[in-house]
């Protein structure tokens, strides 16, 4: 029987890699049944179950929250995404990053304790180095 | 006896120092091996997309993207720079911020203008003192970074570079080659570079669902970002390595000024009790 390699990746983690049978995932148009030799074909995932028939008859499922699906002759990439993604929530990211950068501008006191505790230990790192310089002068 | 009381403190305090950066080198220690597995974790979702990128290129795509296009004129750059959060990591973010001055100095001569979108606090702490516009920042995003976090910063970029506010967009991070060394890397993101040409005979494309544009555009998109996903793992793996390194010079260096400091309060010691022996031989003496 022909298999296909199939490789279900996230950003953060190998999630699975091995050969199938077929391969069943949510495509952006509709279900989609990947068997071995299909047309090379690209699309997106909507969140939803990755479905892998293994060699051996038995079933896989992965959760995907949206991704990438590509198939070649020979291997089927499934690029998932970890984070449950949407318009609406990319927009809101970005409007917090600069909001951020804003603030950073804004308000120069951020996190001052941290800071200072910091800046007493590198204190007493330059300490040591200069005890460090004047322990070679007195060798001399 | 001269002095005595004073070097004892200094001992002491030295002795404190010395307690608190072997704790942050062992540490560092064991989050170098942390952070080494995450960018392995990594690594194969980049590969696959890169393959999956490749394939598109070779395939005989009618449409084109816009950030596979060069522009003829560059009037603004983009910088993504990627820097930790934390100090005390020897020269790491120093060395990678003096990388990318010369750059920006030069291109501000020629009157194009800089964007930058600041990963980590230190970056941020240094562009918004720098005659740059910081229109982005990401920090504190701990010892596990997640792509969620990064998003809204790439996004921000993206943005820019679709709508045409810059025409080209670049990545600046620590790369990490092993514990000892660490490389201030500068990448070009936008436009991709192009791929060598070699097999443009392929007279294939693929199917596209939906459409070409939708499906390049997330793809190329999901690219970037975890582009920019491995250079905060990297930099993540270099910050402690970095800090490891430090850390360790510093403790040397607490236990060589412990040992000569011993050795000057002894001395000081003997000193005072061989003149107070003589003093009192003196005074027997006179008697």
């Amino acid at each position: 029987m022909s298999t296909i390699r199939c490789d279900i990746v996230s950003a953060e983690e190998e999630i699975f890699h091995g050969s199938a049978q077929m391969i069943v995932a949510t495509g952006e148009m509709g279900e989609l049944g990947i068997a071995p030799r299909h047309a090379p074909l690209i699309t997106r995932l909507k969140p939803g179950q990755v479905r892998v028939i293994l060699e051996n008859g038995e079933e896989q499922f992965f959760y995907v929250s949206g991704g990438i699906l590509e198939v070649q002759p020979q291997v089927v990439t499934v690029l998932a995404d970890t984070a449950i993604r949407a318009k609406d929530l990319d927009e809101a990211a970005a409007n917090k990053a600069k909001e951020a950068a804003e603030r950073a501008l804004a308000n120069r006191t951020d996190a001052l304790e941290i800071a200072q505790a910091q800046a007493e230990l590198a204190q007493a790192l330059a300490q040591l180095q200069a005890l460090e310089r004047l322990r070679k002068a007195l060798k001399h | 006896m001269a002095g005595g009381r004073e070097i004892k403190t200094k001992i002491k305090s030295v002795q404190n120092t010395r307690k608190v950066t072997r704790a942050l080198e062992m540490v560092s220690a064991s989050k170098i091996r942390k952070a080494q597995d995450l960018m392995k974790a990594s690594r194969p979702y980049a590969r696959l997309m890169r393959q999956v990128i490749g394939h598109i290129a070779k395939a005989n795509t009618e449409y084109q993207h816009p950030f596979m296009v060069a522009r003829p004129e560059i009037k603004r750059v983009g910088y993504i720079v990627v820097s930790t959060d934390r100090g005390l990591c020897g020269g790491l973010n120093s060395n990678l911020f003096r990388r990318m001055i010369p750059e920006i100095r030069e291109l501000s001569d020629r009157g194009v203008e800089i964007d930058v979108v600041a990963i980590g606090s230190k970056a941020n702490a240094f562009f918004k003192r720098f005659k740059v516009n910081l229109v982005g920042s990401a920090t504190h995003l701990g010892e596990k970074p997640q792509l969620n976090a990064l998003i809204g910063v790439i996004k921000v970029m993206l943005d820019a570079y679709t709508e045409g506010r810059i025409d080209q967009l670049k990545l600046v991070y620590n790369d990490f080659v092993n514990t000892m060394t660490q490389k201030p890397t500068v990448d070009t993101l936008l436009p991709l570079p192009p791929s060598n040409g070699l097999s443009t005979t392929h007279e294939w494309d693929y199917i596209y669902e939906p459409g070409p544009e939708v499906v390049l555009d997330h793809v190329l998109t999901r690219y970037i970002e975890s582009l920019v996903y491995q250079a905060t793992l990297e930099n993540l793996a270099s910050e402690h390595a970095a800090r490891m390194v430090a850390m360790k010079a510093a403790s040397d260096n607490a236990s060589k000024a412990i040992e000569t400091l011993s050795l000057i309060y002894n001395k000081a010691r003997q000193a005072a009790i061989t003149q107070e022996i003589s003093e009192i031989v003196g005074g027997a003496a006179a008697v």
